[in-house]
């Protein structure tokens, strides 16, 4: 099972990446749970959302406390404390930020791999707004590969309708520019 | 059959829609919301021909559902904790005027201090007012749990209230197998109602019951819901041939050699699944046993399943602060009384107010119910997690 905790602020789509790599793993035919943690939804406050991913039926309901991966959404949220908190020893940290994934290795002890991908600026070029929930999708699928891209593609196409193209894009653009540091190739 | 991913809020949706329902009335409540939302745009795009009927509280939602039913309509509402406290006095005129509306109840805490996460306070507040309860525990348990509950509250004419745990089954997304609506249609055919009131056959219902006549008429709505027992069961069998799923009013995991349980109800039930299944590869004689049908409540089943078990722990979702103990475990404790050999009875309550229930704290309950089951007496209830 592959336990993925996602950070991003309310209005930034955290919950709804969560949700759309769900529905890609289900569509692929394998088994996913998404899932947010509810509070007072605030524009702008900062949010947790999980996606549970197995090839088995997954029965477990309770919160998600060692992922095995985070995605940061908001590049403001990088330098905020607890974002390393239970990541798994060897999990991978994937950042919006503009800087190189290196300049975190000390940040994220635990992670093997940190990726880094300026999903702000993109979906600023792409969306014309820097909602960076799709763009971030781009990203995990380049380091984690989990679902292929034309799945994501078709629940876009269903989903945005109108701007599914521009969500395209923005998805095509993060998987190209997104930058990878892997701790056990940089000993 | 489709597979998709849905949350449990939208399998209900997805259900009340394949099941053609002539009335929806409903008042929005966290986190039950989404499941009217969709509704009312299933409504409002022409693929659902019913009518939605906005109301100002959840009293009057269910008022219309009860009238709109006694004219032999197909009735649908959904609520949450105060919005179902605030239906509370209709509840016992549904159960007792025979109403068979179905409704989703998305468990949420009830106030103080305002809560909108889950437990099962709001659903034991109404344990007695005569409404068969199912609970279910994943999207596909909802989905398929609210189809039966229209074939089930038709067939014993009672309403049907299905449970489903806020957040954690209702905004939670993951698979659903939806059958074909003409599959659903099938199982669930819409047929006209005996005596029901139309402008045709005017006459009072519900009108003063003085003592000659109201036990009478209170005692049938207490002896329908002792028949269903039989029916619901018959149902859920129909249910499992035509759709491959199966459901049961009790349902047991690892129960071979079993030396003590954990008893749930409710999402809970796949955590501690999880659990026994790894306490069982360490060589521990654990299982676990579901309540799916709260009302009625399968007391003679159960009695026969857990007799001889060593230890049962109960673990409860809500309190009944200065009683013997809590919902749950009062109902197993009473149907046990009978049996020979009386198992050792481990309390628990857990996960109020959506406090998280870790798997940690299932090994703990388990281990505390062997512990309990050892020493043959157990300690009173113990409040998991709580803090001070």
């Amino acid at each position: 099972m592959l336990e993925i905790r996602w950070h991003g602020r309310g209005g930034q789509g955290a919950v709804t990446a969560a949700e759309i790599l769900a529905t890609a793993v289900i569509n692929e035919g394998r088994y996913a749970q998404a899932f947010a943690s509810f509070g007072p939804e605030r524009r702008g406050a900062p949010v947790l959302a999980f996606t549970r991913i197995s090839e088995k039926e997954i029965l477990l309901r309770s919160q998600i406390y060692e992922p095995d991966v985070v995605v940061i959404l908001d590049q403001n949220l990088v330098t905020m404390e607890g974002l390393e908190q239970g990541l798994k020893a060897g999990g991978t940290a994937i950042l919006n930020t503009a800087f190189e994934p290196k300049d975190f290795a000390e940040r994220f002890t635990a992670a093997g791999r940190i990726a880094t991908v300026d999903a702000t600026n993109i979906a600023i070029k792409e969306l014309g707004t820097p909602i960076t929930n799709t763009a971030i999708l781009g990203a995990l699928v380049r380091v984690m590969g989990i679902v292929k891209m034309e799945t994501l593609e078709a629940i876009f196409k269903e989903r945005f309708k109108a701007y599914a193209e521009k969500n395209v894009n923005a998805v095509r653009s993060a998987y190209q520019m997104t930058k990878v540091f892997d701790r056990g190739e940089n000993k | 059959m489709k597979r998709m991913g849905l949350s449990g809020n939208y399998a209900a949706a997805y259900a009340v829609k394949m099941a053609d329902v002539d009335v929806i009335a409903a008042y929005p409540i966290t986190p039950q919301t989404t499941i009217v939302e969709k509704l009312s745009e299933f409504v409002a795009n022409g693929e659902l021909d019913a009518e939605y009927i906005n109301v100002e509280s959840e009293h009057s939602a269910l008022s219309a559902c009860v009238g709109a039913s006694l004219t032999g309509a197909r009735v649908f509402t959904a609520t949450s904790s105060q919005g179902l406290a605030y239906m509370h006095e209709v509840l016992f005129m549904a159960s007792a005027l025979r109403t068979p509306i179905v409704m989703a109840n998305v468990n949420r805490a009830l106030s103080a201090p305002l809560n909108i996460w889950n437990d099962h306070s709001d659903a034991m507040a109404e344990r007695d007012s005569g409404w068969i309860q199912l609970w279910a525990s994943s999207a596909q348990e909802v989905f398929d749990t609210t189809v039966e509950a229209f074939k089930i509250a038709e067939d014993v004419q009672l309403p049907v209230m299905v449970n489903l745990d806020g957040y954690i089954v209702s905004h939670t997304y993951e698979p659903v197998n939806i059958p074909d609506e003409e599959e659903v249609r099938k199982y669930i055919p819409s047929k006209p109602m005996k005596n029901r009131l139309s402008p045709s056959l005017a006459y009072s219902i519900g009108v003063v019951g003085p003592p000659e006549y109201y036990f009478e008429m209170k005692y049938q709505a207490i002896d329908a819901m002792e028949r269903s027992r039989v029916r619901i069961r018959e149902i859920e069998s129909d249910f499992n041939k035509r759709f491959g799923r199966s459901y049961d009013d009790i349902y047991t995991y690892f129960m071979d050699d079993v030396e003590y349980v954990l008893l749930t109800m409710g999402s809970m039930t796949g955590t501690a699944r999880v659990v026994a299944e790894s306490l069982r590869s360490r060589g521990e004689k654990v299982g676990v046993v579901a309540i799916r049908t709260f009302r009625p409540f399968p007391s003679e089943r159960l009695a026969g399943i857990l007799g001889d078990v060593g230890g049962i722990g109960i673990m409860d979702r809500a309190t009944t602060p200065g009683g013997s103990s809590s919902p749950l475990y009062e109902d197993v404790a009473s149907c046990l009384y009978s049996v020979q050999k009386r198992p050792i009875l481990q309390g628990f309550v857990a996960g109020l107010g959506g406090r998280d229930v870790s798997i940690g704290e299932f090994e703990m309950m388990f281990m505390a119910t062997k512990e309990a089951a050892k020493s043959g007496r157990s300690k009173p209830s113990i409040y998991v997690g709580l803090r001070g």
